[in-house]
């Protein structure tokens, strides 16, 4: 291949894991550039301009949070967050200081590297501004206010078109539950999550081939949604 | 002589005494017969010399009294700031407590240990006296050098007035000087002392002349000087005689003597209890103060009933136990009382009736004297009458008191009506001697229903209406007969008996209400409190129950491990005393007395605290803030405070224990768990790590000699079973998290058709070729449920379908809504649980089957019930109609309160 190289940093304390993504990462034509500490991980970052951050949260002399929220001052570059599967909240937090997308410690290769590449991906096209997006066989017309797959158009209310284009804006990134609720009804009702899961089933019923095993809108338990194509892992 | 063994509870009574005194600072006490003497200066003398010797010594307070010798001493001593207290525009210096308290010196010396802070000043003291304050330093451990004379002793306070005629105020209780390490007595023939005074040496010129006259007669200071000699002698006995109990010495001549001091409501009473004072003290006997409510004295006016807690008090500081007795005499009830007791000597004051009254109604002190049976009666008597002495006002406060029922006249006039009435109907057919029957009913009926005024009123209406009507001649006012005025006579006594009868009925009626509903309060509160759990909880509950009886508002501080009060949390119970102030609070903790409104130490506070629990096991602090001051200084209410502070004490003690006995019984649970535990994931972690060692070695070494097909298969075997291990761990992990029982849940909405869901992602294949399908009704409301946690319970099923069914085994999983709960079934038509143990199915470390392959060590159906209990549901397994296992458990629709 000679498209040119992606540059990845990743920020991780224990040397064994870097290890490991390393290699795994050079395997598929990344270039690595790494960081042990929060304050490494700040100077890296300016001085190589990586494409992608794989950033673990905890970190010896700061929080992962941080190094997010002090590079997303400066650049939309896409994040990946390394954490454990208990934190939610720590994963909640991460995801509204900036990041991108969580991958659950231990991960496997596949895995982390599908979420890479979607993180790229999406950066590449996040400066496209389109009003028809497209997700796997699911078409979303922002502009028009439609979706439409194969099988025919859908007809959403406008509070659940809402839900759909604030999902459908970050096709692939989980949106926290949080986000959804102020961007979609505003601040004050900060804590209803009860009529989100309504709205939430009532958009699966529409959109998903077989809505008690959603392909495209995911739940991520605790933590919030995520409209995606379908993966083929 | 007997030889008698010393009580072995005494001794150790003693020992910790000993052990108690170790660790308070010693009081040091110059002691003199009245002021001049020079007590001051020697104690100013003796501080100079230890100063010299290297003791770090501070004067706290020194009196000037402009004495230049004094002064002179002062020189070159470290003094202590005094602390300036305003008080009515006036600027005083006082002794700082705070700052004695901060030095920490190891002597410090405080003049005048009799002297009164001043309530009212600016800042307002923590203690109404300075003995108080010296108390406090000598409980932190600093050693305390200080002068009094003998006339402001406690126990000698009216002796000193009756023989000088100048009633010293400022008193300090005998207590204090009893307990003194050291009393260095200052002694001056009194010719020396006049001499001095006249020289101006103790008073200022112009003082000294009036001084002179009414206190410093040579006769006085004669007396003076032999009262404090004699003093200082009890003392050296009384110290000589506790060490003998040490020692082993024979007690024989310590016969068991008991005093007991009966006392009334009036004036003699004070006089009478340091009488009795003197009394067991010169017998060396445990003495208790009685007082005895009758139903006589339950008319008293407020101002005499308040005195009764004063007197009460003044027994207590004099060091005797203090006892209020019921009953319908106060002879009756003294007597069962000194039964009871054992007592050996009853002292009372003298008898006041006389003339025919003594001879009508027996005091109290005659009918003791008549009726003593093992027991001597001493009478007290009286002094000579203080023009100053508050005079009782009973009548008028009663009189002013009770209001007039207006309406129980009325009511005697209507039936005296009716009986004319009926007397008019019988008339015709009786003689009117039986008509007065019907008058005299009458007048009963009234005298039983509305007490005596209404019954004299019916007396003398119902005679006139009967004179009125039916005497000849009828209907005028003209006694022809004499016989009719026997009759009216006797119709007013009868009523008036009655009237009384009843009155004194239902005066005792009151007084035995009055006992009950004490009673019962308490018992109500004390019956909440113990079915109550926690500290928290009980203190709510003392709160609600004392704001209601009290009404006030109340707090019940609990400190933690640090022995640190804090406020309560959050969501305060009504009648809750918010904004205590918890310095005065903390202190009454630490000493374990009370503080506040109404009492010696900061009196001004706007609450009452007292401290719950016994003396060496503090265990919190009662705050009451009255709505009505006045209501919580009653001494009825008063009284009842401390028994519910007594109560409430009582349960929280139970409650701490319990609290540590279940704290030790998980402790014991969590080690067994642990124990087990390790032994039971020891075989499932060895497994796998053996697979991944040898496979991952393989691949290491013998890489270039293995087919591409072989080593993709080792290296496909170290994957999964890094991934078996994982599962266990974490499994290991959430149980040991659960049981821990500091699991919390974060609650949120989740529909049941989406954690489902993200359970079968979770399960990436490993149910192939199963399959699953879900019934729920489109109406099942959302389940408010801690949503990781309820996907692992989905997860756990489904693993267990994919360990233990054949490939092709179908479940189902269908939901009701049923109220505020969704019941779900879990259903599958594998080969269903075994019979065998199926209740152990949840206990940790059960499989179904006996020991195998499969890897999980049976934790997955302990940490479904331990989520679902956490959720307030619980799991029970069934059978599937048709074959199959079958799982049941309920979920919550409503927001957990």
């Amino acid at each position: 291949m000679t498209q040119a190289q992606y540059r990845v940093l990743i920020v991780e304390d224990e040397p064994s894991i870097r290890d490991v993504l390393r290699t795994l990462l050079q395997t598929a034509n990344y270039r690595v550039v790494e960081a042990d500490t929060a304050a490494r991980a700040e100077i890296e970052a300016r001085s190589h301009k990586p494409d992608l951050l794989i950033v673990d949260l905890g970190l010896p002399d700061g929080d992962g949070e941080v190094v997010i929220r002090n590079v997303r001052k400066w650049s939309p570059v896409p994040i990946l967050v390394l954490s454990a599967r208990t934190m939610e909240e720590q994963k909640i937090s991460a995801l509204d200081a900036g990041a991108d997308d969580y991958v659950t410690k231990p991960f496997s290769a596949p895995e982390l590297l599908a979420r890479a590449r979607a993180a790229l991906r999406r950066n590449a096209r996040g400066s496209e501004q389109t009003s028809v997006l497209k997700i796997g066989d699911l078409t979303i017309d922002l502009g028009q206010r439609t979706a439409s797959t194969p099988r025919g158009e859908m007809h959403f209310t406008p509070l659940e078109f809402r839900v759909l284009e604030c999902l459908a804006r970050e096709t692939g990134r989980i949106v926290t539950q949080r986000q959804l609720v102020r961007e979609v009804w505003g601040p004050d009702r900060d804590g209803d999550t009860r009529s989100l899961r309504v709205f939430i089933k009532n958009i699966r019923q529409k959109i998903e081939p077989d809505p008690s095993r959603p392909r495209y809108l995911i739940t991520e338990a605790g933590v919030g949604y995520r409209l995606s194509a379908p993966v083929t892992l | 002589m007997v030889e008698s063994r010393p009580d072995p509870d005494e001794l150790l009574a003693s020992v910790q005494a000993a052990e108690a005194r170790a660790r308070r600072g010693k009081l040091r006490i110059f002691f003199g017969g009245a002021a001049g003497v020079g007590k001051t200066y020697s104690m100013l003398e003796a501080a100079r010399n230890t100063q010299a010797s290297g003791v770090d010594l501070v004067v706290g307070y020194v009196e000037p009294h402009g004495r230049i010798e004094t002064e002179r001493l002062l020189e070159g001593l470290e003094q202590l700031p005094t602390l300036p207290v305003r008080y009515r525009g006036i600027t005083r210096r006082e002794f700082d407590l705070d700052a004695a308290l901060r030095r920490r010196p190891t002597i410090m010396v405080v003049d005048e240990l009799a002297h009164s802070n001043i309530i009212e000043g600016d800042p307002p003291p923590r203690h109404a006296k300075r003995w108080q304050d010296i108390e406090e330093l000598l409980d932190t451990g600093i050693d305390v050098w200080t002068t009094v004379n003998v006339q402001h002793l406690e126990s000698l306070n009216d002796l000193v007035a009756q023989i000088t005629g100048v009633r010293q105020r400022e008193t300090i209780p005998d207590r204090i000087f009893d307990e003194a390490d050291e009393i260095e007595l200052i002694d001056l023939p009194p010719d020396d002392l006049l001499q001095r005074l006249k020289a101006g040496k103790i008073y200022i010129e112009e003082h000294a002349r009036t001084a002179i006259d009414r206190f410093f007669r040579k006769s006085n200071l004669i007396a003076l000087r032999e009262m404090a000699l004699r003093r200082m002698a009890d003392r050296v006995d009384a110290s000589a005689r506790a060490a003998a109990v040490v020692d082993r010495a024979s007690r024989a001549w310590m016969a068991r003597d008991r005093v007991l001091v009966a006392i009334g409501p009036d004036e003699q009473a004070e006089q009478v209890v340091r009488a009795g004072k003197r009394l067991a003290d010169a017998l060396d006997a445990p003495w208790s103060v009685v007082y005895v409510e009758t139903p006589e004295l339950l008319k008293l006016s407020q101002q005499e009933r308040n005195r009764r807690i004063d007197l009460l008090r003044l027994g207590e500081s004099l060091g005797a136990e203090t006892v209020t007795l019921d009953g319908p005499t106060a002879a009756s009830a003294l007597l069962e009382y000194a039964g009871t007791r054992n007592a050996t000597k009853i002292v009372v004051g003298a008898p006041k009736r006389s003339g025919w009254r003594a001879w009508l109604r027996r005091s109290t002190t005659t009918e003791l004297a008549r009726r003593a049976r093992g027991f001597d009666v001493i009478t007290v008597g009286e002094m000579e009458q203080r023009a100053d002495a508050p005079r009782s006002g009973r009548r008028e406060d009663i009189d002013s008191a009770r209001p007039i029922h207006w309406d129980r006249y009325g009511w005697a006039l209507i039936i005296n009506a009716v009986c004319t009435l009926i007397a008019f109907a019988m008339y015709e057919y009786f003689e009117p001697t039986n008509l007065v029957m019907v008058y005299l009913l009458g007048s009963t009926i009234a005298g039983i229903r509305f007490g005596r005024g209404p019954a004299v009123l019916s007396a003398v209406v119902n005679v006139a209406a009967f004179d009125f009507c039916f005497v000849p001649p009828r209907f005028a006012f003209s006694v022809m007969d004499a016989q009719y005025l026997v009759t009216f006579t006797v119709m007013l006594i009868v009523t008036l008996v009655i009237a009384n009868l009843m009155a004194s009925v239902r005066q005792q009626t009151r007084v035995a209400g009055a006992r009950e509903r004490r009673t019962f309060l308490l018992y109500a509160m004390s019956r909440e409190l113990a079915a109550t759990r926690g500290t928290d909880a009980m203190a709510r509950v003392a709160v609600r129950h004392v704001a209601e009886v009290f009404q006030c508002k109340a707090v019940v501080l609990l400190p933690d491990g640090a022995g640190k009060l804090h406020l309560p949390g959050e969501r305060p119970e009504p009648g809750s005393f918010v904004g205590s102030d918890l310095s005065i609070a903390q202190w009454v903790l630490d000493h374990g007395r009370r503080a506040g409104l109404g009492s010696d130490t900061l009196p001004a506070a706007p609450a009452l605290y007292l401290p719950l629990g016994s003396e060496d096991h503090r265990l919190g602090v009662l705050g009451v803030l009255p709505t009505n001051p006045r209501r919580v200084l009653l001494p009825e209410q008063r009284h009842l405070l401390e028994t519910f502070a007594g109560q409430i004490g009582l349960a929280v003690e139970r409650a701490r224990l319990a609290e540590s006995a279940e704290a030790s019984r998980v402790e014991a649970e969590t080690e067994s768990l642990r124990n087990t535990l390790l032994a039971s994931i020891s075989h499932d972690l060895r497994t796998p790590l053996a697979v991944i060692a040898g496979a991952a070695s393989t691949l290491a070494e013998r890489s270039e000699s293995l087919e591409p097909a072989e080593r993709e298969r080792l290296a496909r075997s170290v994957e999964r079973k890094a991934h078996d291990m994982t599962e266990l761990v974490s499994n290991v992990l959430d149980l040991m998290h659960f049981e821990s029982g500091r699991l919390a849940l974060h609650r949120d909405w989740q529909t049941l058709d989406d954690l489902i869901g993200m359970a079968l992602s979770r399960m990436q294949g490993r149910l192939e070729p199963r399959s699953v399908e879900l019934r729920l009704p489109d109406d099942l409301p959302p389940v408010h449920v801690d949503a990781n946690l309820i996907v692992q319970v989905f997860a756990n099923l489904l693993d267990n379908v994919a360990k233990y069914t054949e490939p092709g085994t179908h479940v189902v999983i269908s939901a009701t809504a049923n109220g505020d709960r969704v019941e779900v079934t879990f259903d599958d038509d594998g080969p269903g649980l075994p019979l065998r143990n199926r209740a152990r199915l949840f206990d940790k470390f059960q499989r179904g089957t006996e020991e195998g392959a499969t890897i999980g060590a049976g934790l997955g159906l302990s940490i479904c019930r331990a989520i679902l209990r956490a959720h307030g549901g619980e799991i029970s397994p069934g059978e599937r109609p048709g074959g199959g296992a079958r799982f049941t458990f309920t979920l919550p629709v409503k927001e957990a309160a």
